[in-house]
């Protein structure tokens, strides 16, 4: 009896060692797999450089988002502009990079910092500084603020200011594509800070599920506002939260034009042609607080210095002129840009507030 | 007309078939709408025939699904998300307040957003505290959305077909106890007008105006002042906003007198709104103070005798109804 009830346990313990192995392989396979897929993809891409005439209008691109919220926050100090100010400078290479391998078609949806990815989409000037004036000439109707640009003709999905919550939406933006079959794919813009709620993991795990043509491109500035990420995540590779889905994954630098194009183009490819979903997460640094609120007091000058050493503008310019772009070519986008941004303001100010009379249109159709 | 039985649960699956059939862009989502039938069966026989791209199963996963059907509805398609009940909706609330109730208005009409947010909701035999509430007031409270509850099948089917053609975020609110109940249902399609409430019985003593699962509570009791010599009018407002209020106005005119009746707790609910703007704006017709009968202001209790004391029923409204004339 003893003996028997011995091998039977021994049997019952066997049998859960045999249960753990499995599941510690099934584990590695599930990791492996999508590592797998993620390097024999890579491999077999042959890299696309952009060409110099790209290039040079992307800088100007960068050049305008830069200078256009510069002059921003000068009439936020002038308290032209109200509400809350999130500024983007100094992740420039990120929206331009990944907008620049999508097509005309493809949507983009944004969190609150938005203002150059709806200028990167073919938002203008004009009219995203007159949103921000809060004037009918606004992008929004002056609805919307900072917060909520909006261009649906450009195919610019907004501005959404719940951290994590456009993430489905984006994936909403891609099952209609796979249910229309029409080509398109979602980019959706998000910071680090939302990779951590609720919404970003049903997204994701959606996206995933159904092969939906998305790409989730994590701007991982560092701080989710003040709190910096070792504070917020147990890891500082933010692209393994693509591993639980699974889906393809990229890590990237997000101060280099180049390279920030590239590995977008890679995954709106796959989008495309696979109808698969790809996360990236790129490396980029915010010069500014969180908003214009914010004087950023958790970080240390030196560490911002050391940013502003892989300025992604400077980065650009540097490797142009090593290209043989003259200075003159580059003074001539930035007077262009320039004159714009003086436009683009002049514009805010003469263009009308909305009438009073329209405060209930928009509510219902 | 030729009439035919139908059960609410029956009435609503054919609004989706014939709405699916009408129009390709219209979709079903949620949990356990394809395979399973729907939780409820709302759904059955759906999946055979639309397929699984157009009657998609989800994981748990509320916020993400109603997400989905809010970036497909912007891209021109036209979801019906199910919760599996309203209880769950507030994994997703996020979504239907701060996403769909807003688009529209912060991209100054550049959007619409045609898709309907959809499953049970009121309280249910023994469910506890968790699966048994009411969660009309809490969409009412939001400006962007229209909300609609019907209270039998003919409602049910006309409501939920226009609630699926509407370009604005519709939260329909089934009741999840009263989807076994027959009515008639014509044969042939129509429609009904969402924002127009209904006159469910005719009375000119007082009005009781009532919504989904109070109608029947609210109809009973109109049989019982009858036998008492007063005639009551019942409103079925039906769609709560926005709300009707010419005809419910126009019902209180005539009678001078506003008892509502709901199943949900009492403050900011959508009883005590009415109340307070009836008050205001009809105060020189009132005859009486307006009433409120409310379910009662706790959690939902499991036990069946406390359960039983925490819903309105006729024998209260016909006391309450009494004491107003």
């Amino acid at each position: 009896m003893a003996i028997s009830g011995h091998l039977k346990r021994a049997k019952e313990k066997n049998r859960r060692n045999a249960y753990v192995l499995a599941c510690h392989l099934g584990l590695f396979f599930n990791i492996l797999r999508p590592e797998l897929i993620r390097f024999l993809l890579y491999v077999g891409e042959t890299s696309v450089s952009l060409s110099l005439e790209k290039s040079l209008e992307l800088y100007e691109q960068m050049y305008l988002m830069r200078r256009f919220e510069e002059s921003a926050a000068q009439s936020y100090t002038e308290r032209k502009i109200g509400g809350f100010l999130h500024l983007y400078i100094g992740q420039e290479a990120v929206a331009t990079g990944v907008i620049a391998a999508t097509e005309e078609k493809d949507y983009v949806v944004t969190s609150y910092r938005d203002h150059a990815h709806y200028l990167a989409k073919g938002g203008t000037a004009r009219e995203g500084m007159a949103e921000l004036f809060g004037k009918e000439g606004g992008c929004s109707g002056g609805r919307g603020g900072s917060m909520h640009f909006f261009d649906a003709e450009k195919r610019f999905m907004g501005g959404w200011g719940i951290v994590g919550a456009h993430v489905p939406l984006a994936a909403g933006i891609g099952f209609a594509a796979k249910y229309k079959n029409d080509g398109t794919v979602a980019v959706c813009f998000l910071g680090e800070g939302a990779v951590s709620i609720g919404p970003f993991h049903e997204g994701m795990c959606l996206a995933a599920l159904w092969k939906l043509p998305v790409v989730f491109v994590v701007e991982n500035n560092r701080y989710a506002m003040g709190t910096p990420i070792h504070r917020t995540m147990s890891t500082e590779d933010v692209s393994t939260r693509a591993l639980a889905y699974p889906m393809a994954r990229a890590t990237v630098d997000g101060c280099d034009l180049d390279e920030s194009y590239e590995q977008a183009r890679i995954a709106v490819k796959r989008a495309r042609e696979q109808s698969l979903p790809t996360l990236l997460e790129y490396k980029t640094y915010r010069y500014r607080g969180h908003s214009m609120a914010d004087p950023a007091k958790y970080r240390t000058k030196d560490e911002l210095e050391e940013w502003k050493r892989r300025d992604p503008l400077n980065l650009l310019k540097t490797k142009l002129t090593a290209k043989g772009v003259e200075e003159s070519v580059f003074k001539q986008i930035e007077d262009k840009v320039e004159a714009e941004v003086v436009d683009c303001k002049e514009f805010a100010e003469q263009s009308p507030e909305p009438a009073a009379e329209t405060l209930a249109d928009f509510v219902y159709i | 007309m030729s009439m035919r039985q139908l059960s609410i649960r029956e009435a609503l699956n054919e609004a989706l078939a014939e709405e699916m059939e009408r129009d390709e862009n219209v979709f079903l989502m949620g949990e356990e709408v394809g395979h399973y039938d729907g939780a409820y069966k709302v759904s059955r026989g759906l999946l055979d025939k639309f397929g699984e791209q157009r009657v998609v199963d989800t994981p748990i996963a509320e916020n993400g699904f109603a997400g989905v059907g809010i970036g497909a509805a912007m891209v021109g398609l036209r979801p019906v998300i199910e919760f599996m009940t309203f209880n769950f909706s507030l994994i997703g609330i996020d979504q239907v307040i701060n996403t769909a109730a807003k688009l529209r208005y912060m991209s100054a009409g550049q959007f619409k957003l045609p898709m309907v947010f959809r499953g049970p909701g009121g309280s249910v035999m023994q469910l506890g505290a968790q699966h048994s509430q009411c969660f009309e007031s809490f969409y009412a409270h939001c400006p962007g959305l229209l909300v609609v509850l019907p209270s039998n099948s003919y409602d049910a089917k006309g409501l939920l077909k226009s609630a699926i053609r509407d370009n604005n975020p519709v939260v329909f609110i089934e009741s999840e106890a009263m989807y076994g109940v027959r009515g008639d249902v014509p044969e042939e399609t129509y429609t009904l007008e969402l924002g127009k409430a209904d006159i469910k019985r005719e009375g000119a003593d007082i009005t009781i105006a009532c919504w989904s699962k109070a109608v029947p509570w609210c109809l009973e009791a109109a049989e019982g002042l009858s036998e008492l010599g007063v005639n009551a009018e019942v409103v079925d407002l039906m769609t709560i906003r926005p709300l009707d209020e010419e005809t419910l106005h126009q019902s209180v005119k005539k009678t001078n007198r506003l008892l509502v009746v709901q199943e949900s707790w009492p403050l900011a609910s959508v009883g005590h709104w009415l109340a307070a703007t009836v008050s205001e704006s009809l105060f020189d017709f009132l005859d009486a103070p307006v009433k409120v009968i409310s379910g009662q202001d706790y959690p939902y209790p499991y036990a069946k005798n406390l359960e039983a004391l925490m819903r309105p029923d006729a024998r209260k409204i016909v006391e309450v109804a009494r004491s107003m004339l």
